[in-house]
C-alpha cells in the first residue's frame, strides 16, 4: 500500500514536472504572445546541447545550465528581431515561419554535429523506499518546475518589466503611447520565453539522449498543457499541469504508456470543448 | 552580363547531365536504389548503413564494377517517415528505373514499401535485422531474425540470471512480434514472464515504467527499444538504480548506445548481433581499417552497416551468376543456394527457401564500464524458421509475413 502510494506521488509529480516544464517558454510565446511557436522544441534542443557540450568541456553543471538557458534566449531575442517581429499580425506567417526555423535548426545540427553525442550522467544518484528506488534528481525537478512558475508570476506582477510586458500584449498602440518601448519589450519577453525553453532542455539533458530531435518530445505536452491552462497563462500552467499528470499517471501505472497518452489527449478533446477558455478561464468566469 | 551567367549556368547543368549519363567506363550502369533515414528518429543507426553500402560501391566500382558495367546509385533521404519511404519507392521505380532496391531500417517503413515492391515485382533487398517472417518472392533480407537472435539470446539469459522475464517493446509490429519470440521462448523453457509493456515511439520518459519492472522484481529485462526518444531509457534507469540484467537484439548494436550513454548507464545488457565494431577478427578489422579510410569521422560500424554492405556484395554474385541484371534472372539466381560472401562478420549465404541470410551471431555483453566482452559465438545459424513452417519461395511464390501465432496455412 505505501509503496502504492508513493510509487502514485513520485509518477504524478514527474509528470507534473515535464508538463510544466516543457510548457513554461511557449506559454510565454504562445500563451501570452500569442506566437503559435512551433520551434519552442528546437529551443529546448538547443539548451541541451550547450550544456551537454560544456559540461563535458568542464564547465559545472549548474553553470553549463545556465549557459545553456542563456545561449537559447539570446538565438530567441536574434530570432524575434529577425522574423517574429514582423510576423505579430500575421499568424498563419509565423506558423510557416516558425516550423521553417524548427526544421532548419534540426536539420543544421543533424550536419553540423552529427546524428548523437555523448550525453551527461543524471546526478545525485537514487534512493530506496517502501522497496522501490527512485533517483534524487527527478524529486528535484518539480520542485525546480514550482519556483520557476512563481519566478515567471512575480515578474509579470510584480515588476515593471512585468506591468509593461503586459501593457505591450494588451494594447501595444497605447502602450508606445505612454511611452513603452514596445519593441524592446517584444522582444526581451520572446528571448525570456526562448531562454525558459532552453532552461527545460538544459534541466532534461541529463535524463535524455541528446539528438536534434529531441525537442519533438517535448512539443505535444508543451501545446496540450498551454492550451487546457487557457486564456490566464499564469495562472492556468499550475492547474492544467495537475489535472494532465494526473490523469496520464493514473491511466500509465494501470494500463502502461500507450493508453497513458491516449488519456492525456483525450482530456485535451474535453477540456477544450468544455472549456474554450481553458482552465484559467473558468477559474476567472465572473471576473468580466 | 546577364545572359552570359545564364548561358555559363545552362553549360554546367548540361555537363551535369552528360557527366551522369556517360558514365566513366563507357557501359550502362546498374543502378542501384537506396531508401534510408539519413534524418529523422533513426538517423543515428541508419548513417553507417548508408555509409557501408558506399563504401562497398565504391569498392566495386573500382574493381570494374558488375560484368563491367558501373554502379550508380541513387539515394534518397526518407527521414525516418513512411510516407517518404512509398514516395520515393515510387521514385526510384518508375522515374530512375533502378535494377535493385536496397534499404529501410524500421519495420514499418519495410511494410509501407513492400506492397509496392511487389505491385511492381521490384527485387528489393531489407538489409536490416528485424521481427522475422517476411516470406516474399520479391523481398530478400539480409539481416537477422529471432531465430538467430532470441533462441541464442533468450535460453542464455535464463541459465545465466534466472527464468522470470520483463519485456518492454516499441509499440508497432517488430515489438510486437518480437516480444511474441520472447514470450514463447521463455514459456518452451519453463520460465515465466512477469511483464510485458508496449511503448509508443514518441515517449521519452520512462519513469512509470521503471516503476513496474521493480515491482515485478524480474530476473532478465528484454529491451526492444527503437529510437532516439525511446533510448533515454537507459539513462532514467541506471539514475534510478534499476539494476537488472537486460536482454536485446537491437540495442548496442544498431544505435550504439554503449559509445553515448555515461556508463553505467548500459551496465550489464546482453545483445546478440551478428556484427559490431569491437569484434577484433582479420575481416573485421580489415573492414574497419577500409571504412574509416573513407569515413574518418564515422561515429561508429554497427551490425547493420555489415548488413548493408553485405547486401552489395551478394547482389554483385548474384548478377554475375545470372549473366544480366533483369530482375527475374537475378531472383533465380540468388534461389541457387550459393549465393555466399565473406563479409565483416564472416561468411554468409542467402537461403533459397527464406530468401533471408545465414548469420554468425555473438553474445555482446556491455559491462560497467562500457567496454564489451564477447562471452560466446554462435557460428553459422540459419534462417530456418520461416522453411519450417512452410514458407518455400523457390516452389511457391508469396507476399506475406508470418508470425509464431499466424504461420502459413498448410
Amino acid at each position: 500500500m505505501l509503496a502504492t502510494v508513493i510509487g502514485f506521488l513520485y509518477q504524478f509529480a514527474d509528470t507534473f514536472a515535464f508538463l510544466i516544464l516543457s510548457s513554461v517558454g511557449l506559454a510565454i510565446i504562445f500563451g501570452m504572445m500569442g506566437v503559435i511557436n512551433l520551434a519552442h522544441g528546437e529551443f529546448i534542443m538547443c539548451g541541451a546541447y550547450v550544456t551537454v557540450l560544456t559540461a563535458r568541456a568542464g564547465l559545472p553543471l549548474p553553470l553549463a545550465m545556465v549557459l545553456g538557458a542563456l545561449t537559447a534566449g539570446i538565438i530567441g531575442m536574434l530570432i524575434e528581431y529577425f522574423v517574429i517581429r514582423r510576423l505579430y499580425t500575421r499568424l498563419f506567417d509565423s506558423i510557416v515561419a516558425t516550423w521553417a526555423i524548427s526544421l532548419i535548426a534540426t536539420q543544421g545540427m543533424l550536419i553540423v554535429v552529427g546524428p548523437s553525442i555523448e550525453g551527461l550522467k543524471t546526478p545525485f544518484g537514487s534512493f530506496d523506499l517502501a522497496g522501490l528506488s527512485f533517483s534524487w534528481y527527478r524529486i528535484l525537478l518539480p520542485v525546480i518546475a514550482l519556483l520557476i512558475l512563481g519566478g515567471i508570476y512575480w515578474l509579470f506582477m510584480k515588476t515593471p518589466f512585468g506591468v509593461r510586458a503586459r501593457a505591450t500584449i494588451q494594447n501595444p498602440s497605447m502602450a508606445r503611447a505612454l511611452g513603452v518601448d514596445t519593441d524592446r519589450v517584444y522582444a526581451l519577453t520572446f528571448g525570456l520565453g526562448a531562454a525558459l525553453a532552453g532552461l527545460t532542455g538544459a534541466l532534461y539533458a541529463p535524463t535524455m539522449t541528446t539528438v536534434p530531435t529531441m525537442g519533438s518530445a517535448f512539443i505535444v505536452q508543451s501545446f496540450v498543457t498551454v492550451v487546457v491552462g487557457g486564456a490566464d497563462v499564469l495562472l492556468g500552467a499550475a492547474p492544467a499541469a495537475a489535472v494532465l499528470a494526473f490523469i496520464q499517471s493514473v491511466l500509465t501505472a494501470s494500463y502502461g504508456q500507450l493508453i497513458g497518452q491516449v488519456g492525456l489527449l483525450l482530456t485535451v478533446i474535453v477540456v477544450v470543448r468544455v472549456l474554450p477558455k481553458g482552465i484559467s478561464g473558468w477559474m476567472l468566469r465572473g471576473s468580466n | 552580363m546577364k545572359t552570359r551567367k545564364a548561358a555559363v549556368g545552362i553549360a554546367a547543368i548540361a555537363a551535369a547531365i552528360v557527366g551522369i549519363t556517360t558514365p566513366a567506363i563507357g557501359a550502362d550502369p546498374v543502378k542501384i536504389g537506396l531508401l534510408e533515414d539519413q534524418s529523422g528518429n533513426f538517423a543515428i543507426a541508419v548513417i553507417p548503413k548508408i555509409q557501408a553500402t558506399q563504401l562497398a560501391v565504391e569498392e566495386i566500382n573500382a574493381k570494374g564494377g558488375i560484368l563491367g558495367r558501373p554502379i550508380k546509385l541513387i539515394h534518397y533521404d526518407t527521414q525516418s517517415d513512411n510516407t517518404r519511404f512509398q514516395e520515393f519507392a515510387r521514385r526510384l521505380i518508375q522515374r530512375d528505373k533502378v535494377d535493385v532496391i536496397f534499404g529501410a531500417f524500421s519495420s514499418a517503413s519495410r511494410e509501407a514499401i513492400r506492397p509496392i515492391m511487389d505491385r511492381y515485382k521490384q527485387l528489393y533487398f531489407y538489409n536490416n535485422q528485424y521481427e522475422g517472417g517476411v516470406c516474399d518472392s520479391n523481398v530478400f533480407v539480409t539481416g537477422a531474425v529471432p531465430e538467430q537472435q532470441f533462441s541464442t539470446l533468450i535460453p542464455w539469459m535464463m541459465e545465466k540470471y534466472g527464468k522470470k522475464v520483463y519485456t518492454i517493446a516499441a509499440d508497432y509490429n517488430f515489438g510486437q512480434i518480437s516480444a511474441e519470440w520472447v514470450r514463447n521462448i521463455v514459456k518452451e523453457k519453463g520460465g515465466t514472464m512477469v511483464g510485458e509493456e508496449f511503448i509508443p515511439l514518441s515517449v521519452s520518459q520512462f519513469s512509470q515504467t521503471i516503476q513496474n519492472i521493480q515491482k515485478a522484481k524480474p530476473d532478465v529485462l528484454v529491451t526492444l527499444l527503437v529510437g532516439a526518444n525511446q533510448a533515454s531509457f537507459y539513462e532514467q534507469q541506471a539514475s534510478a538504480s534499476l539494476n537488472i540484467p537486460m536482454a536485446s537484439s537491437v540495442n548496442v548494436g544498431q544505435a550504439y548506445e554503449h559509445k553515448r550513454f555515461k556508463a553505467p548507464a548500459l551496465k550489464d545488457m546482453y545483445v546478440t548481433a551478428n556484427y559490431i565494431e569491437e569484434i577484433d577478427s582479420p575481416a573485421s578489422n580489415d573492414f574497419k581499417k577500409r571504412f574509416h579510410a573513407k569515413f574518418p569521422d564515422a561515429p561508429y560500424i554497427n551490425q547493420e552497416a555489415a548488413n548493408a554492405y553485405n547486401v552489395v556484395y551478394l547482389y554483385k554474385m548474384a548478377v554475375e551468376k545470372a549473366g544480366s541484371a533483369d530482375m527475374k534472372k537475378v531472383r533465380k539466381a540468388l534461389e541457387s543456394g550459393d549465393i555466399c560472401t565473406d563479409g565483416p562478420s564472416g561468411k554468409v549465404c542467402i537461403d533459397p527457401k527464406s530468401h533471408h541470410q545465414s548469420h554468425t551471431i555473438y553474445l555482446v555483453h556491455v559491462k560497467a564500464d562500457h567496454s564489451v566482452e564477447i562471452p560466446k559465438v554462435w557460428n553459422d545459424i540459419k534462417p530456418y524458421w520461416l522453411g519450417s513452417v512452410g514458407c518455400d519461395l523457390s516452389k511457391k511464390d508469396d507476399t506475406s509475413q508470418y508470425t509464431p501465432s499466424s504461420p502459413p496455412k498448410k
